[in-house]
C-alpha cells in the first residue's frame, strides 16, 4: 500500500513530466485494442518509428528553437530543398555518398546561420524571418527541380537510410541478434545512468524515491526498452532511421544536459536578461540553435529523400508544423526555458502512432487532420494547467 | 469644519512578508493643491493605488471616504466613475494612435456602439484648449514631447470629468519650461474646483505650489504640513522626510588604510537612444581597494545606468569618457568582458533581470562561471553541487535543498543566491544594486556582514542605495547623483541624511 501510495504522489508531483508518456501508452494501448494487435505487430511499429524519423530529428532542434524563445518555419522547404540538392548532387553529379552527407548538413548550417543573423543581429522576429525563408526555399526547391520533375535516386547506401535496416550479424530463432544486442546495451547503459545518479544523490542526502520505486521503476522501463527491441528484432531489426534518431537524441540530450552550452540555452530561454547579465552571449546562442536546427533539418531532408528514394517538388510541405505540433505534444512552453530533448521524441511518436493507428482504422483524413489538432490542444492545455498548479 | 473631499482612515496594506502601509490616515480639502511626500519606499505609490482600486477592497483594511460617502472600489473604473484619475510617471499613452483617439479611448463618443469621430474631434479640441495645448488633435502621440504628452494625459482625466486628480512625479521627466508650464495649469485647474493630489520628489516645486503637504516615512503618516501656516519649507519637509533615527543595525568594521584605486571613471557619459537623452551626464568617480562607496539619490536618478553603462553595457548606449580598471584604460564590450575584468553587478531587479526563476539554486548559483564547474564544457554534476552547497551553507540561504526552485524562495533567499551567484565569480570590484530593498531586517544584516567580510577579503563595493540610512551606515564615502550627474561627494564623517537629500532633490 505504501508503494501505491508514494507512486501515486510521485506521478501527482511528475504530472507534467510523465503525463505524455502515461498519453502515449494509452493511444497504443486503445489502437492495439481496436485493431486486434495489428498496431503493436512488428512491422507496424518498425513502420511508424520509420515514418516519425524525419519528422522527430526536427522536433529535436525546435525544442530548442522553442525554448529560446523563437520559431523556425522555414524547416519543412529547406529540408525538402536540401534533400533535393543531395538527391541531385548523387544522380547528376555523381558525388559519393560519404562526401554528399556532409556537404548537405554544412549547407544546412550556413542556412541556419543566416538565419541566426537575420534574429539576433538584426532584431527581425523569428516567425517573420522563418516565414521569409520558408517562400524561398519553396521556391529553390521548384527551382531545381523545375527542369527534371520527381529526381530519382538510385543509389542503395543512400537509400537505406531510410529503408534500411542494420545487418543482422545472424539469426537467433528467427530474431535479429544486432538489434537484441543493441536493445540490451540500451537497457544496461540506462540502469547504469540511474544507479549512478540515484548513489550521487545519495552521497549528498539528496531527498531519493524509495528504493522499491525506484526498482520498479527501473523495471518498468527496462521491459518497454526489451518489448519495442524484441517486437523489432522479430521483423527486420532496427531500422537505420532509428540509429540516427537515437544517436542524434542521444547527442542533443547530452548536450543540453550536460554541456555549458546547454546550459546557457536553458538560461537564455528562462531569462534572456538575466543571462545577458550574467556574461553570457545571447547572440551566440542565438546563432548556435538556428544554425543546429537547420543541421537538423538538413538531416531530415536526406531522411525523407532516402525514404521516398526520390526527391519531389512539394518534399517538406508542413514539415514545420509538424514538427511544432511534436515539440509541443512534447512539453516544450513558448514562455521558454522550458522543453526537453526526450519530450520533443515522444511527442513526434505520438503525432505519428495516432496518423498510423487511424490508417490502421480506415479513419477518414478529415477527421484524422480533426483528432490530431484536438491531440495538440489537449497536450498544451493539459500543461497549462498542470503549471498553474505547480 | 473643513470640506473634505477625500479622507482615508487607518489605512493598512501587506504586501507577503512586508507592511506596506501602516494605519495611514491621509485628509484632502475639496479645491485643494496637496503634495505626498515621501523617500522612496515610504508608501505614497501604494496609498495611490489602494485609493485608485488598483488594490481592490478587501485587499487592504481601513475606509476610504470620498465625498462623504464610504467608498469600495473594487476595480480602477470604479473610481474613475466617481471623478478619481490617476496620472503615473510612466504614461499610460498608444504612441501610435492620435492625440484625439487616445482622450476617449475607452470612453467613446458613440452612437449605438458606432463611433462618431467627427465629434470626438471637436470634443478633443474643447479638451486640448482646456490644458492650454496647441496641437491639431490628429498628430499621433509619439510625435508629441513628454511635455505636451503629459497635458494630452491631463486633457484625457478631463474628458471623464475628474474631480480628483493626482499626479505621480509628473515633472520627473521634464526639462523647466514644461515643469513650469505644468505646474500653471495645475494651479489653473484648481481654479476651476479641481482637487489635486501631487506625489513630488522635487521639493522647490512642493514650496511653490502645494497648500499642504504631508509626508510618508516607512509606511506611515509623519504629519501633514500647511502652507498657510508656513510649514510647507524645504528644511522642515527634509526633516521629517528622514527624521528615522539610525539604528544600530550596521556591523562595524575596523578601520584599516585603503589600497589604490581600482576604478576610476572620468568625464563619463552615456547616451541613450531610445529615450533620446542622456541618462548619464560627465560623471567622475574612483573606488579604491577595501572600500564601500555609496551612491545615493532617488529613483531615475541614473544610478542604476552608470553601473550597467560600466559593466559591459547590456543596454547598448552611447558612451563617451575613460574607464579605467586597475590603472589600466578598458573598453568594455560584453558582459561577459566585465567580469573578466573582475567586475561583478548583482542587480536592483533580482526577479525582472537578476534570476533564472524557473530554475533551481544550483543552476542559478553557476550560470555566470559555468566554466567554474566544466571540464572542456562538460558540466562536472558534483562540482555544481559542492559550489551551490557551500554558498547555501555560508550565505545561510534558507531552502528545502539546493534543488528548490528559486522562483519559491522568499525575496532575502532569492537575493542571497543573486549575491552567491556573483561571488562565485570571484570579483575585485562588487556593484550592488538596491542590496536590500524588499528583504527583511534580519537578512538585511546578514547581507551588511557579508559586505564587510568581503572588504576584508580585499573587494572593493559600489554600492547603490535609496536608504539613506544603509548608505551612511555602509559606505566609506558618498556620491550623490540626481538627473544623471553626480551632484556631489561627502564623506562619512561630515554627511548627514538632510545633506544627502539636499543634493538628491536639486
Amino acid at each position: 500500500m505504501k508503494i501505491l501510495h508514494e507512486a501515486g504522489t510521485l506521478i501527482k508531483d511528475n504530472i507534467r513530466d510523465y503525463g505524455m508518456y502515461i498519453a502515449l501508452f494509452v493511444i497504443m494501448l486503445t489502437f492495439n485494442v481496436m485493431t486486434n494487435g495489428m498496431f503493436m505487430s512488428s512491422r507496424n511499429i518498425s513502420n511508424l518509428l520509420d515514418s516519425a524519423g524525419y519528422i522527430a530529428v526536427l522536433a529535436v532542434g525546435m525544442t530548442l528553437v522553442i525554448v529560446i524563445r523563437h520559431i523556425d518555419l522555414s524547416v519543412g522547404y529547406v529540408a525538402g530543398f536540401l534533400g533535393a540538392i543531395a538527391a541531385i548532387l548523387l544522380m547528376q553529379h555523381g558525388l559519393p555518398v560519404y562526401i554528399v552527407i556532409p556537404v548537405i548538413l554544412l549547407l544546412g548550417i550556413i542556412i541556419g546561420l543566416f538565419n541566426g543573423f537575420l534574429i539576433a543581429q538584426l532584431g527581425i522576429p523569428a516567425f517573420v524571418a522563418s516565414l521569409a525563408g520558408m517562400l524561398i526555399f519553396r521556391g529553390a526547391l521548384l527551382q531545381v527541380t523545375e527542369g527534371t520533375g520527381t529526381i530519382i535516386v538510385q543509389n542503395s547506401t543512400f537509400n537505406a537510410l531510410g529503408n534500411g535496416f542494420i545487418p543482422s550479424l545472424t539469426q537467433l530463432n528467427d530474431l535479429h541478434l544486432l538489434t537484441l544486442i543493441v536493445g540490451i546495451l540500451g537497457i544496461v547503459t540506462y540502469i547504469y545512468g540511474e544507479v549512478k545518479t540515484r548513489y550521487d544523490k545519495l552521497k549528498y542526502n539528496f531527498e531519493v524515491v524509495s528504493l522499491s520505486i525506484f526498482i520498479l521503476k527501473l523495471f518498468f522501463v527496462s521491459v518497454i526498452i526489451g518489448y519495442i527491441t524484441w517486437i523489432l528484432a522479430g521483423y527486420n531489426g532496427f531500422s537505420w532511421t532509428v540509429m540516427i534518431v537515437l544517436l542524434v537524441t542521444m547527442i542533443y540530450h547530452f548536450i543540453s544536459n550536460k554541456t555549458v552550452l546547454g546550459r546557457q540555452i536553458y538560461a537564455v530561454g528562462s531569462n534572456p536578461e538575466a543571462a545577458h547579465l550574467s556574461g553570457i552571449n545571447v547572440k551566440k546562442i542565438t546563432y548556435i540553435v538556428m544554425a543546429s536546427m537547420s543541421m537538423l533539418a538538413a538531416l531530415s531532408g536526406i531522411l525523407y529523400t532516402a525514404r521516398l528514394q526520390s526527391a519531389t517538388t512539394t518534399a517538406g510541405m508542413l514539415f514545420e508544423l509538424d514538427a511544432i505540433a511534436a515539440a509541443y505534444v512534447g512539453g516544450v512552453s513558448s514562455a521558454g526555458g522550458v522543453g526537453k530533448v526526450s519530450g520533443a521524441i515522444i511527442g513526434a511518436i505520438v503525432m505519428a502512432s495516432l496518423t498510423n493507428g487511424m490508417n490502421l482504422l480506415g479513419v477518414g483524413i478529415s477527421y484524422q487532420y480533426m483528432i490530431r489538432g484536438g491531440v495538440l490542444a489537449g497536450a498544451v492545455i493539459f500543461d497549462v494547467l498542470t503549471r498553474k498548479k505547480s | 469644519m473643513a470640506d473634505y473631499i477625500l479622507e482615508m482612515h487607518d489605512i493598512t496594506k501587506t504586501f507577503p512578508g512586508v507592511k506596506a502601509l501602516s494605519r495611514v490616515n491621509f485628509k484632502v480639502e475639496k479645491g485643494e493643491i496637496h503634495c505626498l511626500i515621501g523617500e522612496n519606499g515610504a508608501g505614497k505609490s501604494t496609498l495611490m493605488k489602494v485609493l485608485s482600486g488598483v488594490y481592490p477592497h478587501g485587499e487592504y483594511e481601513g475606509d476610504i471616504v470620498y465625498q462623504g460617502k464610504i467608498q469600495q472600489f473594487n476595480k480602477i473604473s470604479d473610481s474613475v466613475d466617481v471623478g478619481i484619475s490617476i496620472i503615473y510617471q510612466e504614461l499610460a499613452l498608444f504612441p501610435d494612435l492620435s492625440v484625439y483617439e487616445n482622450i476617449y479611448i475607452g470612453n467613446e463618443v458613440k452612437h449605438g456602439g458606432v463611433i462618431n469621430w467627427n465629434q470626438t474631434i471637436v470634443k478633443a479640441k474643447q479638451m486640448l484648449d482646456k490644458v492650454k495645448l496647441k496641437v491639431n488633435p490628429e498628430v499621433l502621440i509619439k510625435d508629441l514631447g513628454v511635455g505636451r504628452q503629459q497635458l494630452v494625459e491631463i486633457a484625457k482625466a478631463l474628458s471623464k470629468h475628474v474631480k480628483l486628480l493626482i499626479l505621480d512625479e509628473p515633472t520627473a521627466a521634464l526639462n523647466e519650461d514644461d515643469s513650469e508650464n505644468l505646474l500653471e495649469l495645475i494651479k489653473a485647474l484648481k481654479s476651476e474646483g479641481i482637487t489635486c493630489i501631487m506625489i513630488s520628489h522635487k521639493l522647490k516645486e512642493v514650496v511653490a505650489i502645494a497648500d499642504k503637504a504631508t509626508v510618508l516615512r516607512d509606511g506611515q503618516t509623519i504629519c501633514t504640513l500647511d502652507a498657510k501656516k508656513g510649514e510647507v519649507e524645504e528644511r522642515t519637509i527634509i526633516k521629517h522626510m528622514v527624521g528615522r533615527e539610525i539604528n544600530d543595525i550596521y556591523p562595524k568594521r575596523p578601520d584599516k588604510q585603503m589600497g589604490d584605486n581600482v576604478l576610476e571613471v572620468h568625464n563619463w557619459s552615456a547616451y541613450d537612444a531610445q529615450l533620446g537623452r542622456y541618462v548619464v551626464k560627465k560623471a567622475d568617480f574612483h573606488l579604491r581597494k577595501g572600500e564601500i562607496i555609496g551612491l545615493a539619490g532617488l529613483m531615475g536618478s541614473g544610478r542604476t545606468e552608470l553601473a550597467l553603462s560600466i559593466f559591459g553595457n547590456p543596454k547598448n548606449y552611447k558612451l563617451s569618457g575613460d574607464l579605467v580598471i586597475n590603472g589600466q584604460p578598458k573598453k568594455l564590450k560584453h558582459t561577459s568582458d566585465a567580469i573578466k575584468e573582475g567586475l561583478a553587478y548583482v542587480t536592483e531587479d533580482r526577479k525582472g533581470n537578476g534570476l533564472f526563476l524557473i530554475q533551481d539554486i544550483t543552476h542559478n548559483v553557476s550560470a555566470a562561471k559555468l566554466n567554474g564547474v566544466a571540464n572542456k564544457g562538460i558540466i562536472n554534476d558534483n562540482e555544481e553541487i559542492k559550489v551551490a552547497e557551500h554558498y547555501k551553507q555560508s550565505l545561510h540561504i534558507k531552502a528545502s535543498s539546493i534543488e528548490q526552485l528559486v522562483g519559491k524562495l522568499s525575496g532575502g533567499n532569492q537575493q542571497k543566491v543573486s549575491l552567491g551567484k556573483w561571488l562565485f565569480v570571484t570579483p575585485n570590484v562588487l556593484i550592488l544594486d538596491e542590496p536590500t530593498r524588499g528583504i527583511d531586517v534580519g537578512a538585511k544584516f546578514e547581507i551588511y556582514s557579508v559586505m564587510n567580510t568581503l572588504i576584508d577579503q580585499g573587494l572593493s563595493i559600489i554600492m547603490i542605495s535609496s536608504e539613506l540610512g544603509e548608505v551612511l551606515g555602509m559606505s566609506d564615502r558618498i556620491y550623490v547623483m540626481a538627473e544623471g550627474e553626480i551632484k556631489g561627494e561627502v564623506s562619512t564623517d561630515d554627511a548627514n541624511q538632510e545633506k544627502i537629500m539636499e543634493l538628491a532633490t536639486q
